[in-house]
């Protein structure tokens, strides 16, 4: 049986990305219900009661990040949309966008109202180049029909939502540089605190949230929040968008609602339909490239020997060391043919390309980590290096202004963790190395349980 | 001297009404967005210049801008600009053999243009269609599902287009 | 007010001192002093948002507050954290802070040309003294080092990118003391280089001040190029009437001998200016007679600069009688012979400042000591 849908369950009526179809599938009743029956007050407490945690990749509970926003008096605040997707292997948002764009807007008009925002923006990475022209007849459809613009439903209610394209700079979707980008700036994280709950965009009060955050608002407030939260396991409520893609037979964007099992999730047909060619699992990175990845056998059960589950606790039980997490949900599979050296390589490279330059560990370890693994990869590594590459790792994380530090350590860390053998066996073996791959080894054999 | 015709001047004070007052540098990103697509798919100091003025900053604000963001071209570029990715996901599925297809393909390096001014090769990172692995942006539209027979349809339809507007 | 003001408590190193609520830890530790002050490459008290960037000034904070006493979950950037009333901060007494420091010193100079022997900034560099305090003995970086085009900035300012440590403080200091900002930070990441984007000077006249905020070589007066070592000059403080609004007049001459090499603002124990000066001051007043003349900077002892007080020096004790079993060497060449430079019945220790050319002209011998 599949798992209930909650965003993705019209996606496929034609039609559904023009308004009448989409109202006629019953948009746009939560924006009545909650600008007609309730108070913004009212808005986030249902939000709180769901228990979402923000789907962008921190987690964070949403309706706590709304309750910290300040509110002075005679001071605009604003809600900015995070469409800034581009966590490797996370394409979810896109998907929403492209396919499901009143759905979006639809939630934004709701959050608005929670949070008194007359100007919501949509920041949305320059790369998706096309989809702003679908949002913007989506908001103009919108507004035509009464739902945006001044006084809506004549509730006194004045909202508009204008989309701003942003120009290529992944370090745009955290969210400082986020507001510094929509200020018309370089996309330099701002040094926290000041808050954007209390100083964001123009100094003013702002909300960053993810694009899947908010459209997950409309299915909170059409079946109340507490509906909302009994839906997956523990703090792992509602439904979670995942976008696969490595190695499957299905690469796409599936909805979940965290409580399959991550085998399921690969080889069950309704999701990822296994592995092409035969081929045998040999790791994934279950949350966005800057997880740690984790080989076949810690992926499929916990250290504890239990089936690991799809959602927020169990892809994260056992920590760095044995676990990872669930991030933005770019779930990527790497089959007995791929290369982990490789892969953390283009990884690195990635984040050595998107670091802003502004803090000392970031700009120039990104660099150093990746031409060390390109020593590595190419055969000219040295068994050095890799104790080397792990202490580099080790100082750019948690000493960096913005968590892009982090990302950049942790795939390292978790390459050189779990699959430490396959980067020694490249400094030892460099000519073999470059015609052949290190294949699977031991990754899928079973574990030895160790006793809680 | 270098202008926006009417219709897009139109356009930029369009962009600027959506921020707040005084808050037009804003509108910046969008607004280099424009003058890269009016002014020959690149910015020139001089279109720098201009949208400097435009928006009432100083020439080096937007020069700060437009280096750091990856889509500004600040070199002219071919014609058709074939941008593909290179990060895990794509490599996963291939993305260094198109890579390479392309290379021998139009016998240019990465960052090469074509002599004929038709065709940029450029790596990138992610670009968000890992599921359709591998891929590449062209122009303002993703090109998914690369296989080498796909690359030669796509170099074919660029070459009929250009002869079709010539 | 009749109240008052509530201090805060706060307690770095186990040291306790009250400071007034928004003060930054940074700020806290710099009036206890000492080695609890951290080291700050990018912060500037003078220069607003300036701050958080180069990492260095990384402490532990302990336990938040009084109030929230839970220690926080990582290091945070001293500059830019304000102290809470109960604050515990853990500088050099955190292991964890030693190792990140030294981590962060490490990654400034990983590209960092290390050309010291040929730079102008040697000797009152903060990056040289910061590696010499924080860092370790060599690099285990192995790659060719970035380097830069080079790039023009005009008739007084020399920009040496490949020194740059992108502290941003010269990009603040044109946003806040200029009215027009010509330069700024270009490209992103590891290239990411401070530039006009196409040629052109600066030319606004306080933009010589961004040669005193600079930390390291990266910006440097061009009036003052390779013309001597700062060790070798002595610091004497001077003003004169500035007829520029903005300007203090308030500046240190740089002497060897009676000649003025170069002026500099007045700089504070931390490094940073006490009072903006114009370039006028800065790069065209360099007589004695422009001046009015204040006495000598008081140097730090542990800087190069005070070195060049000779007074005191003892001679270390000859050894090369006793390695040679009690003989004296054979002469092949008395130097004195055939150089006037170097002539041995002038002692230089007898000096109490830098040695000059004129101590070596005929007369110099006989110049009064003093």
């Amino acid at each position: 049986m599949g798992s209930r849908k909650l965003l993705l369950e019209k996606a496929h009526v034609p039609g559904i990305r023009g308004y009448d179809v989409y109202r006629r599938e019953g948009g746009y009743r939560s924006v009545e219900k909650a600008l007609k029956t309730m108070s913004p007050d009212q808005v986030t407490e249902e939000v709180k009661k769901s228990g979402l945690r923000g789907r962008g990749g921190a987690g964070f509970p949403t309706g706590m990040k709304w309750s910290f926003l300040a509110k002075p008096e005679g001071v605009p605040r604003y809600l900015v949309c995070n469409a800034d997707e581009s966590e490797p292997g996370t394409f979810k948002d896109r998907y929403l966008m492209e396919f499901l764009p009143h759905l979006l807007i639809e939630g934004l008009i709701v959050s608005s109202f929670a949070l008194g925002s007359k100007s919501t923006y949509i920041y949305i990475r320059g790369e998706y180049a096309w989809i702003p022209d679908i949002l913007e007849q989506a908001i103009a459809e919108a507004k035509n029909n009464g739902w945006l613009g001044k006084n809506i439903l004549g509730t006194g209610f004045d909202c508009e939502i204008y989309v701003h394209r942003g120009a290529g700079a992944y370090i745009c979707g955290e969210e400082t540089a986020l507001i510094e980008s929509l200020e018309g700036k370089r996309g330099n994280p701002r040094i926290k605190p000041p808050f954007p709950a209390v100083k964001g965009v123009w100094d003013c009060p702002t909300v960053v949230n993810n694009v899947e955050t908010l459209a997950a608002v409309v299915p909170i407030i059409n079946e109340g929040g507490e509906a909302y939260s009994k839906i997956g396991v523990g703090k792992s409520t509602g439904t979670k968008l995942l976008s696969a893609c490595g190695n499957i037979n299905k690469p796409g964007v599936y909805e979940i609602d965290m409580t399959i099992s991550v085998e399921e999730f690969i080889f069950s047909d309704e999701y990822c339909g296994g592995i092409p060619n035969g081929k045998r699992l040999k790791a994934c990175i279950p949350g966005g490239s800057s997880v740690p990845i984790l080989p076949a056998n810690l992926l499929l059960k916990t250290a504890k020997g239990e089936t690991r589950i799809m959602n927020y606790e169990s892809l994260s039980d056992g920590g760095f060391a044995k676990g990872s997490m669930m991030g933005s949900g770019g779930f990527i599979v790497l089959d007995e043919d791929q290369c982990v050296v490789r892969n953390t390589l283009t990884l690195a490279r990635f984040y050595r390309h998107e670091s802003c330059g502004q803090c000392s560990p970031c700009r120039e370890g990104t660099g150093w980590m990746e031409k060390i693994l390109k020593n590595i990869e190419y055969g000219k590594g040295k068994s050095s290096d890799i104790d080397l590459l792990w202490d580099i790792q080790r100082k750019i994380e948690g000493n960096t202004i913005c968590p892009l530090g982090d990302a950049a350590a942790w795939p390292v860390a978790a390459a050189i963790r779990h699959f430490r053998d396959e980067f020694e066996w490249h400094v030892a073996n460099p000519i073999a190395s470059q015609n052949r791959n290190f294949g699977l080894a031991h990754y899928a054999d079973p574990l030895e349980v160790v006793p809680a | 001297m270098i202008k926006f015709s009417d219709e897009k001047l139109k356009k930029v004070d369009e962009i600027v009404a959506r921020y707040p007052q005084g808050k037009q540098k804003s509108a910046l990103l969008p607004v280099l967005h424009l003058a890269q697509e009016e002014f020959g798919g690149w910015l020139s100091t001089e279109a720098m210049d201009y949208v400097a003025s435009l928006l009432k900053l100083e020439p080096i604000e937007v020069y700060e801008v437009a280096t750091f963001y990856s889509m500004y071209n600040l070199k002219p570029v071919g014609r058709y600009m074939f941008e593909v990715c290179q990060t895990g996901p794509c490599m996963l599925r291939g993305s260094d053999q198109i890579i390479d297809y392309i290379k021998q393909k139009l016998n240019i390096g990465i960052g090469e243009t074509t002599p004929d001014g038709l065709f940029t090769l450029k790596t990138v990172e992610c670009l968000g269609a890992c599921g359709y692995a591998p891929m590449m942006q062209l122009g303002k539209h993703f090109r998914e599902h690369l296989t080498p027979e796909k690359v030669d349809a796509i170099i074919e339809e660029c070459r009929r287009n250009t002869a079709a507007n010539n | 007010m009749a109240d008052e003001k509530k201090l805060f408590k706060v307690t770095i190193d186990n040291i306790t001192i009250e400071v007034e609520p928004g003060t930054s830890i940074l700020q806290a530790a710099r009036k206890i002093g000492g080695d609890v002050a951290p080291p700050a490459m990018c912060y500037y008290t003078k220069l607003k948002g300036s701050g958080g960037k180069c990492r260095t000034c990384l402490v532990e904070v302990a336990s938040g507050s009084t109030a929230d006493p839970r220690p926080m979950p990582k290091l945070v950037a001293s500059c830019r954290t304000n102290v809470m009333d109960g604050m515990v901060v853990k500088n050099i007494t955190s292991e964890k802070v030693i190792d990140a420091r030294n981590g962060v010193v490490e990654m400034l100079l990983i590209n960092h040309p290390l050309d010291c022997p040929i730079c102008d900034q040697a000797g009152e560099c903060h990056l040289q003294d910061l590696s010499y305090e924080h860092g370790k003995e060599g690099t285990r970086y192995e790659f060719e080092r970035r380097t830069f085009k080079k790039h023009d900035l005009g008739p007084y300012i020399q920009l040496h990118m490949t020194r740059c440590i992108l502290c941003y403080r010269c990009v603040f200091t044109a946003d806040q003391l200029t009215e027009k900002r010509v330069h700024g930070v270009l490209d992103r990441g590891d290239h990411s280089e401070i530039a006009t984007y196409i040629e052109k000077s600066l030319e606004n006249d306080f933009i010589g001040n961004i040669i005193d905020v600079c930390p390291v070589g990266a910006l440097t007066d061009k009036t003052f190029r390779f013309k001597n070592r700062v060790w070798f000059l002595n610091p004497v403080d001077a003003h004169r009437d500035c007829s520029h609004p903005k300007c203090s007049g308030k500046v240190t001459l740089w002497y060897r001998g009676e000649e003025v090499f170069r002026v500099t603002a007045r700089k504070d124990q931390w490094g940073e200016v006490e009072d903006w000066i114009c370039n006028e001051c800065r790069f065209e007043k360099k007589a004695t007679a422009d001046w009015t003349i204040e006495g000598p900077t008081k140097v730090n002892r542990h800087s190069v600069i005070s070195q060049g007080h000779y007074v005191g020096v003892v001679r270390p004790q000859e050894a090369l009688y006793d390695v040679m079993g009690g003989r004296a060497p054979r002469l092949l060449m008395d130097i004195h012979d055939v150089s006037e430079v170097n002539r041995p019945e002038i002692d230089l220790s007898k000096l109490e400042r830098p040695a000059h050319s004129t101590d070596f002209e005929s007369n110099g011998a006989d110049r009064p000591t003093k």
